[in-house]
């Protein structure tokens, strides 16, 4: 990093590549449209619950009324906001994510860099077990953890933390999704590493004593940073999408929550021949599948702007 | 000699899984039998225990799993117990009493991997031209707006466009059944609604692909000695450009058919999807644990095919 610096001491100081990819992605408009759009809908999801002239989980008499002026979203079986669930789930949607996504971020850096730094035989053997997971359907071991350690979690924690109690299901979630989820990240991280363990600079720390310490987190971790911001912005919709798809089979978030996935599953409940309460699938479908397509566009717009062949 | 070493490394590794399902049911909390028709009689209970063997020691039934258990017979004599794992039976279902396993599987697997098998091909079907289409026309609108429609066949999950789809389709127009199986009509809405965010991966997939190969040097050779464009296409870059495609294709079956979870609920399909998730909520525990081998045996081997089909295509790879 700091070696072309160094070696042009009189010449206009290059930029750092942080900075470097930070103005890349300012002229991608894409990327740039979809934070605009992801803030928006963050926004939305932290106010509209707190400020909505109606309750997310309030009850009303005024059963599946079509989109209009006072219910944006129209309202559900239960005469309930659907605007106002819209966006609650949207919250939880995207808690899931982001905590699924930082849960798989700590295990494949982790995973990744002690592979890569360490080598040879141990590396060998993690990136076996890489592979072996890699080829099983994970979707399927966190159904059987999710539903077997349930019931054993909540008796533990409802004699620890009685207040956790209704969140277990969400902390499973968490767990579950993020220890499914850290394969890729596991697999750049050490590319990167190996690549990054000979190269000159870290060479030259190492012949000047530093520790191991200094070396991984001083040198090694910086620059592998920008790759792992990318990845860490695909895996939250990857996540996102894991966590609707058990939401919607009722393995996921439970009642009175709702996440995105839940409410779809309600709306495609209500199908029937006489009457098509469309709003109950397209509007909580568009908020998904809007969000998704951001966090995909700024996702690619980053790996653009840190990809140190373009220029 | 590869191939073969990582064949026999699939038995222990199925053994593995197995064991670890096994025990992971088992030590949660709770019972096949706890949601049985209340009041069921203690009595009745343990009779339902000893009958399936639940009153034996963990490691008891371990054997008994695996049929390496060994008992006294009336008549005096030692004899293995018949069945077992390696005897490749996987027990009763201790929910549809009077089903084996191995019953269930064979009549709901062929349902969903006939619908896996569209999905994938419908996907392939859609996936690779437009990724074609978009990366020979690099740069232009035409790739800009495929490239558009790739991402947002990613991003909108089955479990929507199921039923948008019925809603459209099946109810407004009429064209389609609303659910269920049977006829080819039946398993238009499925394919599509499986299918559809694979067929985004593999445009993408194919763009990437295609866009290496047409910038290597073999394609300009190629160029260079007058081969005609359509030849240099499709002859020179396509079978390097699809590369991609074929290494996710193993990924892709496993999520082909644990998406089709949510394919066959919505649209009342009897497959095996049904089965994984109702019986792990109701801790069945034999279904779990052999749908559980089912999916990893099925997703181990289909990985290894894809694995010799990559090594036969792409003269490049050698294993050793």
């Amino acid at each position: 990093m700091s070696e072309a610096a160094s070696s042009a001491p009189t010449a206009k100081v290059p930029d750092s590549p942080g900075r470097r990819a930070w103005r890349r992605l300012a002229r991608h408009r894409p990327a740039i449209v979809s934070a605009a759009f992801l803030a928006l809908i963050l926004l939305l999801a932290l106010v509209v619950p707190w400020v909505s002239p109606h309750a997310a989980a309030q009850g009303s008499d005024l059963q599946f009324s079509p989109p209009d002026g006072s219910h944006w979203f129209g309202t559900d079986v239960h005469g309930r906001d659907v605007f106002t669930r819209v966006f609650a789930g949207a919250r939880i949607s995207l808690l899931v994510g982001a905590v699924g996504a930082g849960v798989s971020l700590v295990i494949g850096v982790c995973w990744g860099m002690i592979a890569g730094y360490v080598g040879g035989r141990l590396d060998g053997w993690m990136m076996r077990i890489v592979d072996i997971l890699y080829s099983l359907p994970s979707i399927v071991f966190v159904i059987v953890l999710i539903t077997t350690l349930e019931t054993y979690v909540k008796r533990w924690v409802v004699d620890w933390a009685p207040g956790l109690a209704p969140t277990v299901r969400m902390l499973l979630l968490f767990a579950g999704l993020g220890a499914v989820s850290w394969l890729t990240m596991a697999r750049i991280v050490r590319g990167q590493v190996l690549t990054l363990r000979t190269r000159p600079f870290v060479l030259a720390s190492q012949s000047l004593g530093a520790s191991h310490r200094r070396i991984l987190f001083r040198h090694i971790l910086p620059n592998v940073l920008g790759i792992v911001i990318v990845y860490v912005t695909l895996t939250v919709p990857a996540i996102i999408l894991y966590e609707s798809f058990l939401s919607y089979l009722g393995l996921g978030i439970q009642p009175p929550e709702a996440s995105l996935g839940t409410l779809i599953a309600e709306g495609a409940a209500q199908i029937n021949p006489l009457r098509v309460f469309w709003w109950l699938i397209v509007c909580p479908g568009a908020v998904l599948a809007l969000t998704l397509l951001a966090l995909n566009f700024l996702g690619d717009g980053l790996r653009d702007a840190f990809d140190p062949r373009e220029n | 000699m590869y191939f073969l070493r990582r064949l026999l490394f699939l038995v222990p590794l199925t053994l593995l899984i197995a064991t670890m399902a096994f025990f992971l049911v088992r030590v949660a909390p709770g019972g096949p039998f706890d949601r049985e028709r209340r009041p069921a009689s203690p009595a009745v209970e343990r009779a339902l225990a000893a009958k399936y063997h639940l009153d034996e020691s963990l490691a008891s039934q371990y054997l008994r799993f695996l049929g390496l258990k060994w008992e006294r017979r009336p008549d005096g004599t030692w004899g293995r117990v018949p069945g077992g794992l390696l005897a490749g039976d996987l027990g009763l279902s201790l929910k549809y009493r009077d089903h084996s396993v191995a019953d269930i599987i064979r009549q709901g697997l062929p349902v969903s991997l006939t619908l896996g098998g569209m999905a994938f091909l419908f996907s392939m079907g859609i996936g690779i031209p437009m990724g074609f289409f978009t990366a020979v026309r690099r740069g232009t609108a035409g790739d800009w707006l495929g490239s558009a429609l790739a991402l947002v066949f990613l991003c909108i999950p089955g479990f929507v466009v199921g039923p948008v789809l019925i809603l459209l389709f099946a109810l407004q127009a009429g064209w389609f059944p609303v659910g269920l199986w049977g006829t080819p009509m039946h398993a238009v809405l499925p394919m599509v609604a499986l299918g559809l965010y694979f067929g985004g991966r593999i445009a993408r997939l194919t763009r990437e692909g295609m866009t290496q190969a047409l910038q290597s040097e073999f394609v300009r050779t190629a160029r260079a000695k007058g081969a005609s464009e359509f030849r240099v296409l499709l002859h020179h870059a396509f079978p390097i450009g699809v590369m991609p495609v074929v290494s996710y294709s193993g990924p892709m079956l496993a999520d082909l058919l644990t998406g089709s979870f949510v394919v066959e609920n919505i649209f009342q399909i009897p497959g095996i999807g049904v089965f994984m998730v109702n019986s792990s909520l109701s801790r069945d525990y034999t279904m779990v644990v052999g749908l559980v081998l089912l999916y990893a045996v099925l997703l181990l081997v289909l990985n290894l095919l894809v694995d010799v089909a990559y090594s036969l295509l792409d003269p490049r790879v050698r294993y050793e």
